[in-house]
Order: structure tokens, then sequence, then C-alpha cells
């Protein structure tokens, strides 16, 4: 895959059946740290269900995964987010 | 001495000064044993996302401290007698930070229209799904990459 180039993330070269190889949101400069009050953040990485998205689908890395996963539930933990959204 | 940051959140029924004498006590605990308060915020009366002991909303107040861990262990012991707090979480953090929360700026932005950030909260509820799919960048992302992977999986 000629992915270097399109690393830079979305937009660029979007060709149908090439999958563009996508960064993790929380890394590099100026991405957003991860912090268990930040619910409007958080709220971009749950389901309609209020459930985790999993990484395989927002290519949080492995690392920032963990640390979003346990913000996340800090976050229910204290009613700030719900444990489930029907 | 280590740095903790505690959030707990009072009944809805007492009034802000209340729960500002209630956080008051607690920084004596914390004061009276050597420690020391960085930064202390009033969140407000906040809804919460579900009920606790019966309870829709909830007076949030965050605190972080520096202090000796017995010190907070007194702490949190007092928070879990007494019957206004309704939960408290306490986690411990690397350094002390700068400058107000996220909750406090997303409070001022939220100001124009407290009637604003309510609406947003009941859009959740209700029309929740509209609002999702036209709203921020990673999900509309996420949507669009839900159907790659899935295929992948298939022909694995």
């Amino acid at each position: 895959m000629s992915a270097e180039d399109t690393t830079e993330r979305p937009g660029a070269g979007r060709r149908p059946f090439f999958r563009r190889r996508k960064t993790c949101p929380f890394t590099g400069p100026n991405a957003p740290v991860i912090d268990y009050k930040d619910v409007k953040m958080l709220l971009r990485f749950t389901s309609e269900r209020g459930k985790i998205v999993p990484s395989r689908i927002t290519a949080v890395s492995n690392k920032k995964q963990r640390e979003l996963a346990r913000a996340i539930k800090r976050a229910r933990f204290l009613a700030l987010m719900p444990y489930i959204l029907s | 001495m280590p740095y903790y940051e505690n959030v707990f959140i009072a009944r809805q029924d007492i009034t802000s000064a209340q729960v500002d004498a209630l956080a008051d006590a607690f920084s004596e605990v914390i004061t009276g044993a050597g420690g020391q308060i960085h930064r202390r915020e009033y969140w407000g009366l906040k809804s919460l996302q579900y009920r606790i002991k019966k309870n829709r909303k909830g007076h949030y107040v965050l605190m972080n401290i520096e202090a000796p861990s017995e010190a907070m262990q007194e702490m949190e012991r007092l928070m879990r007698l007494n019957e206004d707090v309704l939960r408290h979480l306490t986690i411990r953090t690397e350094e002390i930070p700068e400058g107000p929360s996220v909750m406090m700026q997303g409070r001022d932005r939220g100001e124009r229209g407290d009637r604003g950030d309510r609406g947003d909260r009941g859009g959740r509820d209700g029309d929740d799904r509209p609002r999702r799919e036209s709203a921020p960048v990673a999900p509309v992302e996420a949507v669009k990459a839900v159907d790659t992977p899935a295929e992948d999986g298939d022909k694995a």
C-alpha cells in the first residue's frame, strides 16, 4: 500500500476499495487529551446506544483505546455519560 | 505528596450554598492534615444521565488536591458517610492541572444559551439519530469505515 502519503488523513485520494490508512485521533500534535470530564469528546467514541466503539472502527491506537475506555467508564460512573441510551 | 483529583456529586435538594459548605468541610479535612487544595470548581446543578438514589440532578464539585493518602482516605470515608453525597470519585493524577477544566470551559461557551446546553441534551434522548449522523467528524468517518472492515470480515 502506498500508504505513507495518504496517512495525512481524510479527503485526499479516496478511491473505492482502497482503504486509506487512518491514524489515531489521539496521536500527533494538537491531538485532544483524553479526559473523563470532556464528555463531548468522549461521546464521539460511543455508539448511539452508548457503547464504546471498537478501535478498529475509530482507528484509535491500542494504548489510547485503553485510556479512552477508562475515561468513558469514569464518566459513566459520575453520571456524566449514560451506561445505556435507549 | 501525591496529587489527587476528586469529584463528588451532592443531592439535588440542597442549595448551592450548602454544597459550598460541604466542599469547605472536605477541604478542611485535607488542609488540616497538611494537604493543599490546588483547584476547586463548582460545576453547578447538572442533570445526571441516569438516576442515582432517585435523584435526576446533582451538584458537581471538582477538587484537585495534594495531600498525604491518609487525608484522602479520611475525606473519602466522610464522603461515604455523608448522606448528601450521592457519589464520589477520586483518582490519582501525575500533575497539578493548569487552568479551569473542560467542564468550566464548556460552561462558559454554553452560558449564553443555558438553553442551548439543555437543547443539546434533549436532542440526545429524543431524535438522536438524525443529529448524530449529521454531527461531528469522527462518527461520520466511523460509519463509512464500518463497511470496509465488515467486508474484510466476510472474506476472512
